[in-house]
């Protein structure tokens, strides 16, 4: 009887998974709405970072020998040859709207990117301690109403009533909105690190002696990613409105800031003699919010395989 | 039913105290001395000892939040730093017209998105259903005071002339006026919560002019409010169609709807009784989130279509610093936001009757 040949277990045999992000990301190239909200966001990005090359003047400075609140002046569309080119017109201060539209975006990006981001860490920070309880349930009670009683106001309201006491600015009304944004995010956390504290793999780090910490930030955290992602996303494009709503209220940015929602308000008054100065900057935050709005939908498609929408 | 909502009103308790804290505290965290702040720069300090003596200011924080809680339940808002007067006047000013704007824009966003979220569920995968998620996406990513002065722009100068033209801004027309239903009705002794209710129906345009007949004061409010209300409802109009798809979607999925469709029952009564009823709940959900937005909507629209609600005074009294005011408003919004949502957890309980056994 001849000896049968053992298997050798190795590492090539077995078919390599791959990491479930990279799955995560392609599958999120495939799915339709994402894709125009990635296509739409490679835009603004572009837009952002290549700014001074993209825009043909300073966003900020007034130009001279321009017509102010002029309508738009394209080449290509039959626009006489000797006018100089602005593709969105001229606003009331004489600065060329095209380029401070395109500043807009880098400021509008970053006022999404960070609000949310800091909301994420205070409001994940928060949602993760009253969530996995190893300080005591009481913690949980008391975090958890206190964002209650902050949830019970409406949104933009609160954020208003921030505003007042911190007085109106930039920093403080992306501050008002961030501390708005913290219990939406608190909850997403809250409610993933409590089914996910339950999990085998979390009461096995637990038998080996991890601490409390540990276990909480490199078991629990990393696996109750997933609903944060998806809640990020929807939040940029709550944020970038929100901020947006504080400025054209004259809450937010200040004169002569290329903020969108700024642009708005101060012009808001044009609207019957210059509505191209109210028609950009709104389209350019529809547009952005949109392309957040389309792939955090896509995100939750793809992170979420219970939820089968229709495309 | 009613022990459940006694007990959903109980549970409302804690909120509200935490409310007032929040507003209480937001009046603490305002810097400079409130005495300088009320009686300016050259205030002396008698008069200063005086003032905080006058307003319960020399006493401990928490002996001051009583304080406070306790007015508040006595109706009492303060009054404004600007002219002096009392808040809950301001309030019974300002509070109708953005009750009827919110109101509006709620009737509109659930009527349409309710209708246009069933005939995407119903026609799933084609053009009409693509078209309308589309435009839900593109409804929720509009900024709303964008939104208010394209609506402005088209129904005031781009139709003006024709039948559809409508006024860009303002409450009524010139012509019009409220006359106070106390002068109507020769009422001359009401006094605090008799009065204020007064005072709200006969600042509401719509509500005076039902109660006094006068329609055509009904018929031109209407008008002023139909860009505002539109401007204000397309948001809550695309979540609410959104939400109405999924939630019919799921329910037509289910083994019950089959089984209802093999006993022959016709599809457009089965839609009706058997799948959107079940449906209604996430919808119901989502309409009182939506009432939120839609009191945030209505701050920003009436600040561009010139109605003076609570929004534009809001605003207003933040720019100008008036405290009392911001503190005044912001409690009475929550209460009808929390209110709202008490409406919401109740309607739960009459649409599903195993909410009101847990």
């Amino acid at each position: 009887m001849t000896k049968e040949k053992v298997p050798v277990l190795s590492a090539e045999g077995i078919p390599q998974r791959d990491n479930p992000y990279a799955i995560m990301v392609r599958r999120l190239f495939h799915h339709r709405s994402a894709q125009l909200g990635m296509f739409l966001l490679g835009i603004l990005i572009l837009c952002a970072v290549f700014a001074e090359q993209i825009a043909p003047f300073d966003p900020i400075k007034q130009l001279n020998n321009v017509k102010r609140r002029d309508t738009p002046c394209i080449h290509l569309l039959g626009c006489p040859a000797e006018k100089e080119q602005h593709l969105m017109g001229i606003d009331g201060n004489s600065r060329d709207q095209f380029s401070r539209i395109i500043y807009g975006a880098r400021l509008s990006l970053q006022i999404g990117v960070l609000t949310v981001g800091f909301a994420i860490i205070i409001g994940g920070l928060l949602g993760a301690i009253a969530g996995s309880g190893f300080i005591g349930g009481w913690v949980d009670d008391v975090i958890m109403r206190s964002l209650d009683v902050l949830m019970a106001f409406p949104s933009l309201l609160l954020a208003i009533a921030i505003v007042a006491v911190l007085g109106p600015g930039l920093i403080n009304a992306l501050l008002a909105i961030a501390i708005v944004e913290i219990p939406i995010f608190a909850r997403v956390v809250r409610a993933s690190v409590v089914s996910v504290k339950e999990m085998d793999y979390v009461m096995a780090s637990k038998a080996l002696g991890a601490s409390e910490l540990n276990v909480l930030f490199n078991r629990i955290l990393p696996n109750s990613l997933s609903p944060l992602i998806v809640q990020g996303s929807l939040g940029i494009a709550a944020v970038i409105l929100s901020a947006a709503a504080l400025s054209f209220l004259g809450l937010g940015a200040e004169f002569p800031t290329p903020e969108w929602g700024l642009m708005l308000g101060e012009e808001r008054n044009s609207i019957f003699n210059a509505p191209h100065l109210v028609f950009f900057p709104g389209i350019a935050i529809m547009i952005t919010v949109l392309s957040f709005n389309l792939i955090g939908d896509g995100l939750r498609d793809v992170l979420d395989p219970r939820l089968v929408h229709g495309g | 039913m009613i022990q459940f909502l006694v007990r959903r009103l109980v549970l409302v308790l804690p909120v509200l105290l935490g409310i007032l804290l929040v507003t209480f505290t937001i009046t603490r965290l305002v810097p400079g001395d409130p005495c300088y702040v009320m009686l300016g720069e050259h205030a002396t300090q008698a008069s200063c000892t005086a003032f905080k003596a006058r307003f319960g200011l020399d006493k401990s924080i928490p002996e001051q939040f009583v304080r406070y809680v306790f007015n508040i339940m006595h109706g009492d808002f303060g009054n404004s730093l600007k002219d002096r007067r009392p808040i809950t006047l301001i309030i019974s000013e300002r509070l109708p017209m953005t009750i009827e704007l919110a109101f509006l824009a709620m009737l509109f966003a659930s009527i349409f998105g309710i209708l246009l979220g069933v005939i995407s569920a119903l026609k799933r995968n084609t053009a009409a259903d693509t078209l309308t998620m589309i435009g839900a996406n593109v409804g929720v990513s509009m900024p709303v005071f964008w939104l208010g002065l394209l609506l402005a722009y088209f129904f005031a100068l781009v139709l003006k002339g024709t039948p559809f033209a409508l006024p860009p801004s303002g409450r009524l027309s010139a012509t019009m006026s409220l006359v106070p239903l106390t002068k109507v009705w020769g009422i001359t002794d009401a006094t605090g919560l008799k009065a204020f209710l007064l005072a709200m129906l006969s600042n509401s345009a719509i509500m005076n002019g039902l109660l006094t007949g006068n329609l055509e004061l009904v018929g031109d409010a209407l008008k002023h409010l139909i860009l505002p209300a539109l401007a204000v409802g397309t948001i809550s109009l695309a979540v609410i169609a959104r939400t109405t798809r999924s939630a019919l979607l799921d329910i037509l999925g289910q083994d019950y709807i089959r089984t209802a469709r093999a006993k022959g029952l016709p599809y457009s009564s089965l839609v009706r009784k058997h799948a959107l009823r079940n449906a209604l709940i996430p919808i119901v959900t989502i309409i009182g989130i939506q009432t939120g937005a839609l009191l945030s909507g209505a701050v920003l629209t009436e600040t561009i279509f010139s109605l003076p609600g609570v929004g534009s005074r809001m605003v207003e009294a933040i720019l100008g610093r008036d405290y009392p005011v911001v503190q005044g408003f912001s409690v009475v919004i929550a209460l009808i936001f929390v209110f709202t949502n008490l409406i919401v957890d109740a309607s739960y309980a009459y649409l599903d009757p195993r909410v009101r056994v847990k």
